[in-house]
């Protein structure tokens, strides 16, 4: 192989998509640029904010510190395939809108994503384990305090839902 | 980025002839958490990029009491952190992994890409060489294993050849009545490198401590055995006094530098303090309490 453009095909939220990419291009810029998903945002570039946070085969990851090419045959999701249908947005997102859990709203897409991730592993989170979970996702705005009822609202929300009949 | 040509080899013959093909132009790739940023902050600039993700069994862990562990080369630090058998068996190991930067990096981030990057305040590195690990490599000329604590040479430097490959890294396993801890002291709880780190894997002997290894990080330009302070130690029932006498001596071996996240004396107090704190925590993992 060569630096000359491959092609790849990432599924990005359920959809497949045939791109091709220079294996220097990390996923986070072919996500935005090349497939117009400018929901994940580029805040550091080096793995330190989070604000890049998406789905990597369901695992959370920084998609700055991804090479596009390795996401090659891989489902991605991003804050744009969270929602459970075009007309409904996840709980998180809306708990993060009703309580107040975003304030300028750069970091919000990654960590609503982490949190999906988190929720999906332990639906139960205590607050110390919320914040363990959140170490690599920057806010600077709220201080946090939102950000964690709100995933604890959401938690306790779907807890409740999942032990309703159909 | 800079531009770089790409590679996915699907065997280590084939990782070994492009590291012979391009020497020290070709960078190797695991989880891609250093290179990567080191590519984006001009600090290295390879011509290739090898991602060694696509070769088959590099990702295998195993772990068994009888057996010991073994960490293959593409193991991420995550898979150690929540490993239960790891957990159970080398808890030092997995207390270490829980403290590297965010989930999201260790999702991405190896063990064996922590021990080839080699900085002197690794989190994984202490805790390996407290529990004798050992490094596989492969290269042109066949298979070799090295002593974990004779592999780094300086920060940043390996005794890994241009044309070789860290395949896996091998523990022994624990003895009986083992205990272990490690202790990282950094400015903030989270996403921080460590400004101190120790660790102490020991095992009990009725009452007294045995083939104690106290291993020091960010004190010196490799991580380092601290070999007065395990001799003070050695078929000693431990008492609150050999606990601190053994800390003063550790103190005394580390050769930190000072630099923007703490001051050489800053360091030497720590290791004084967290020597004490990670043996007297090892101890009591083998169901001992430390004599007052």
């Amino acid at each position: 192989m060569t630096t000359a453009t491959v092609p790849v095909t990432i599924t990005i939220n359920g959809e497949p998509r045939e791109l091709g990419v220079a294996p220097s291009r990390t996923l986070l810029d072919v996500l935005r640029n090349e497939a117009g998903l400018t929901g994940t945002k580029k805040g550091c570039d080096v793995g330190d904010c989070g604000a890049c946070t998406v789905l990597l085969d369901d695992v959370p990851v920084n998609s700055c510190l991804v090479l596009a090419v390795e996401a090659n045959g891989r489902r991605v999701t991003t804050i744009e395939g969270i929602a459970p249908d075009p007309d409904r947005l996840h709980p998180l997102q809306e708990n993060f809108m009703a309580l107040g859990a975003s304030q300028c709203g750069f970091c919000t897409p990654g960590i609503i994503v982490m949190a999906k991730a988190l929720l999906d592993r332990n639906p139960n989170p205590t607050e110390e384990e919320i914040r363990f979970g959140l170490a690599g996702n920057i806010c600077r705005c709220t201080g946090y305090t939102k950000i964690v009822e709100a995933i604890q609202v959401t938690a306790r929300q779907m807890a409740a839902d999942a032990g309703k009949p159909a | 980025m800079h531009p770089f040509a790409y590679f996915e080899p699907k065997t280590l013959d084939e990782t070994i002839a492009l590291l012979s093909q391009h020497g020290r132009a070709a960078d190797l790739m695991a989880g891609g958490t250093d290179l990567l940023v080191e590519i984006k902050e001009h600090i290295r600039r390879p011509a290739a990029v090898i991602n060694l993700k696509t070769i088959p069994g590099l990702a295998e862990l195993a772990c068994d009491a009888a057996t010991g562990l073994r960490i293959g080369a593409l193991v991420t630090v995550r898979t150690i952190e929540t490993s239960p058998a790891v957990q159970r068996l080398y808890p030092a190991l997995a207390g270490a992994a829980r403290e590297i930067g965010s989930i999201q990096i260790r999702n991405r981030a190896t063990v064996v890409g922590n021990v080839c990057r080699a900085s002197p305040s690794a989190d994984t590195l202490p805790p390996l060489i407290a529990f004798g690990a050992h490094v596989e490599m492969v290269g042109p000329a066949g298979t070799r294993s090295l002593p974990l604590e004779a592999f780094f040479t300086g920060p940043g430097k390996t005794a890994l050849g241009a044309d070789e490959v860290v395949t896996a890294i091998v523990l022994p396993p624990p003895a009986a009545q083992a205990g272990s801890d490690y202790i990282k002291h950094g400015r903030r709880r989270a996403m921080e490198l460590a400004t101190v780190g120790v660790a102490v894997s020991l095992r009990r002997d009725g009452d007294v401590c045995r083939d104690l290894r106290i291993v020091l990080g960010a004190v010196a330009p490799t991580p380092i055995r601290a070999r007065a302070a395990e001799a003070l130690l050695e078929g000693v029932a431990p008492d609150e006094a050999t606990v601190a006498a053994a800390g003063r001596a550790a103190r005394d071996e580390a050769r930190p530098i000072s630099n923007v996240r703490a001051s050489a004396d800053y360091r030497r107090a720590m290791v004084a303090v967290l020597t004490r704190r990670a043996v007297a925590a090892a101890w009591e993992r083998t169901g001992r309490e430390i004599q007052p």
